[in-house]
């Protein structure tokens, strides 16, 4: 390590942001460059625990507020490339590496058993390319760098959907519908950033932020916004908008379903968080009436996704509906518009990921014993396999929402920021429609209990290499639920934060300023 | 495309000049148009030209599947590893400077020929992929039905 | 006439747009579903690669003299290379995008042995028929 005169050599912690993203990327390549079917997976996880650890490191930095910025080649910001980390994005950070590093000791048993052998090396380097990219999306300070690491993530994710056409043919064309409306909503990303540059001349967010406030709005601008709060609502899987997400969660591996339901939907709803409150201010977002129609799609969401899930003979199906009425309620904690609703988005982004890899996983698990997710072929299995439905049921709570479990929390502070709104209304809607959550909650329960068990099945407990994984995101269901320490003081710090605008945040310093 | 005499050796010229202009657009790049991204897709088209004139199995003896994909995770591997070198140096990732600290304009044009390596190798070996991929399938035409 | 040919680029980037769009929603066939997405991309690139022209702006290229020293004329006008860069990137991604999506429809032929996107839903709907009767009805959306 050479340091000149005038230079102070960074440090390991320095480079923690860059790292972040720097880790998986290197091991994508490395997995083909090796070739190596028993290689591969470990360099996955190791990779893939060396991020979290960097988000870890991260988060704990700037919980209490403030950010770190971290200058990419060292061009100093508007001009050069600025990874940007506060506590908004280092939840997520946090919560993609983590969901990542306990869904890959799970994949592992799992892709053994519904991808052919010979995928493997290119599947592991295929997952790496698409953590790299969500990481990318949320750790980025740059408006266009957002887009190429979306890029990323979407076409590796479009490769992880069509590898489950070894079990069903219809995971090709649920790819390929996946591929085309998630290019229009990036390409309608792209078409705002492009009105955004014409109307400020910068990419760097911050920047932007600052000359928006400055020129006052116009009708570039106001285009800008429509654009991208439209592009990202497709990524994101807004109500009207969702049409590609069930096909996709239900025929992907179960593996990349439970890693991107937890994930890449949350990463979009953070973009549009992001560009809503830190990039266009919270008066302007206001101005532009977009919550009230956030706020519509948003119950309509919670109510038809829902009530769709209710009727499904498929478990992973059903799943998938709840997610999208799950985003629903992250979308109205945004339409609330209030410090409350920004804590309950946040919150329940991560709550809900966890919970939703807990079921996914156990869905998994369901496969590989039955060979399906249907209703009647999981039948009485969790009687044969008491910790996989043990699971499932605490994993069904905490999706309704009972206290004592995570999904617990964000909808206490969603209904808070209801009655903080006045709109008593509201959280009559919220509870409404977690009673809905509890049918098909229960349907499923009553699938896994109360029948006899299918005489097809293999009647043996999943393998701990999948039960671990299972149980880890299982018991941060409940621990979540007790201890919010981490999960509402973080969120909150971020909502303050967010709901502030650019303005009133501090960088905390590095060892090298040049 | 046993028959076409004319094809195969304008194929056969055409190839090493294909290859040299590939390498001249790849060095060149710093001081006119050029860089990673044309030269390795000249570089591709090489290879691409030669397997559509003399068959896939021809050109993959020269270039085998196996070699494309390491090349083009190699590319990749280069351009972060100077990333890398630059971190170990004690700079931000990419900071080219820290090649040659003192002139920073020249660790800035040594940096760049380094990363463009790693593009170029990347860009061909994704071409030639890309390819192979969609050659590789089974034929609906065989050769004597042209 | 002002209005018109004073925005000339974005009359043809939304004329571009339009079509793409349209070719994507309406046809049939799974191949020209991403021509079309792909003239809906480069409508974009014409977006931004319009706005990226300075009116009698040259290459933004400094020149330099012979011992290598840059020369800055203040006097010459030189284009926006920004919007250029960011596109080159777009058009590196539209290029994976338009191979994984062939890709993905080599694979579908394989599998469905056609590539109309109405004979593949007809499919999907008869086997997702035959499941709903060996497992119970399900609702919503097309299987």
């Amino acid at each position: 390590m050479s340091s000149e005169a005038q230079h102070v050599a960074l440090s390991l912690q320095d480079h923690l942001p860059v790292l972040q993203v720097l880790i998986p990327f290197l091991a994508g390549p490395l997995i083909v460059l090796l070739g190596s079917r028993t290689l591969a997976w470990p360099v996955a996880f190791i990779a893939s625990f060396a991020a979290f650890v960097c988000s870890g490191l991260l988060l704990s930095q700037v919980m209490n507020g403030g950010f770190i910025s971290y200058h990419i080649g060292g061009w100093a910001p508007p001009l050069g490339i600025e990874y940007r980390v506060d506590a908004a994005n280092a939840l997520v950070l946090l919560l993609i590496s983590g969901i990542s590093t306990v869904v890959l000791p799970f994949a592992k048993p799992s892709v053994a058993d519904e991808i052919p052998q010979r995928h493997h090396t290119l599947f592991y380097a295929t997952f790496m390319l698409c953590l790299t990219g969500l990481l990318g999306v949320v750790i980025t300070g740059d408006a266009f760098n957002v887009f190429v690491f979306l890029e990323i993530s979407s076409l590796s994710t479009y490769v992880l959907v069509a590898k489950g056409a070894s079990k069903d043919r219809r995971a090709l064309s649920a790819a390929y519908d996946y591929l085309i409306m998630g290019t229009i909503g990036a390409t309608f990303f792209v078409i705002g950033l492009g009105l955004l540059y014409m109307a400020t001349g910068t990419l760097n967010m911050a920047d932007m932020a600052d000359r928006i406030a400055a020129l006052g709005t116009n009708r570039t601008v106001q285009a800008g916004f429509a654009f991208i709060i439209i592009g990202m609502g497709l990524k994101a899987a807004m109500f009207p908008l969702h049409h590609w997400l069930p096909n996709a969660y239900n025929y992907a591996p179960s593996a990349v379903t439970a890693f991107l339901a937890a994930t890449a939907t949350k990463a979009a709803i953070y973009v549009m968080l992001r560009f809503m409150f830190s990039v266009f201010q919270p008066d302007f977002v206001l101005d532009m009436g977009a919550t009230w129609i956030i706020g519509l799609l948003a119950v309509i969401a919670m109510f038809v996704a829902s009530f769709i899930a209710v009727f499904q003979n498929n478990f992973k199906r059903m799943l998938a509906y709840s997610s999208i009425a799950q985003i629903g309620y992250m979308l109205l904690g945004i339409s609330m518009f209030n410090l409350n609703g920004l804590t309950a988005t946040m919150v329940h982004l991560f709550n809900h990921g966890i919970t939703k890899a807990a079921l996914f996983m156990a869905v998994g698990a369901l496969v590989l014993r039955t060979g399906t997710t249907f209703y009647d072929r999981i039948a009485g299995m969790g009687r044969v396999m008491p910790f996989t439905g043990a699971a499932v049921v605490v994993g069904g709570l905490s999706l309704i929402g009972v206290p004592g479990t995570a999904g617990f929390i964000s909808k206490w502070v969603l209904v808070q920021a209801a009655f903080d709104n006045g709109w008593w209304w509201m959280a009559l809607a919220i509870m409404a429609s977690s009673l809905l959550a509890v049918i098909y909650v229960w349907r499923i329960v009553e699938a896994l209990y109360l029948h006899a068990p299918n005489p097809e099945a293999e009647h043996q407990e999943a393998p701990l290499m999948m039960l671990g994984p299972i149980w880890i995101m299982a018991g941060a269901c409940v621990w979540f639920g007790f201890d919010t320490e981490l999960t509402l003081g973080t969120a909150r710090t971020a909502a303050e934060a967010l709901l502030a605008g650019s303005a009133g945040m501090a960088e905390i310093p590095t060892a090298a300023m040049h | 495309m046993r028959h076409h005499l004319i094809l195969r050796v304008i194929t056969k010229l055409l190839v090493g000049a294909i290859i040299l202009f590939a390498f001249y657009v790849q060095f060149h790049g710093d001081f006119s148009p050029g860089g990673g991204f044309q030269a390795g897709v000249i570089m591709a088209v090489a290879f691409i030209l030669y397997g559509l004139v003399f068959g896939v199995a021809q050109v993959q003896r020269v270039f085998p599947p196996w070699l494309v994909h390491k090349l083009l995770a190699l590319g990749v591997l280069i351009y972060a590893g100077t990333g890398v070198w630059n971190m170990l140096l004690g700079y931000e990732f990419l900071h080219y400077g820290s090649f040659a600290p003192h002139h920073m304009s020249h660790g800035q044009h040594s940096g760049i020929l380094y990363v463009e390596v790693g593009v170029g190798i990347t860009v061909t070996g994704v071409m030639v992929a890309i390819f192979y991929a969609f050659a590789g399938r089974r034929p609906q035409l065989g050769d004597d039905d042209w | 006439m002002e209005f018109i040919l004073g925005h000339l680029n974005y009359w043809f980037v939304i004329v571009l747009m339009m079509t793409g769009l349209y070719i994507v929603i309406s046809r049939g066939n799974l191949v020209k579903k991403i021509v079309g997405l792909n003239v809906f991309q480069v409508s974009v690139f014409m977006l931004y690669i319009s706005i990226g022209k300075v009116t009698g702006g040259t290459a933004p290229i400094f020149p330099t003299d012979l011992q290598g020293k840059i020369q800055i004329d203040p006097t010459i006008v030189y284009s926006n290379p920004l919007p250029h860069v960011l596109i080159l990137t777009a058009i590196v991604v539209g290029i994976a995008t338009t191979s994984l999506g062939l890709a993905l429809i080599v694979r579908i032929r394989e599998e469905y042995n056609t590539i109309e996107e109405q004979d593949i839903l007809d499919q999907d709907a008869a086997t997702a028929h035959a499941e709903n009767l060996a497992h119970g009805d399900a609702m919503g959306g097309r299987a």
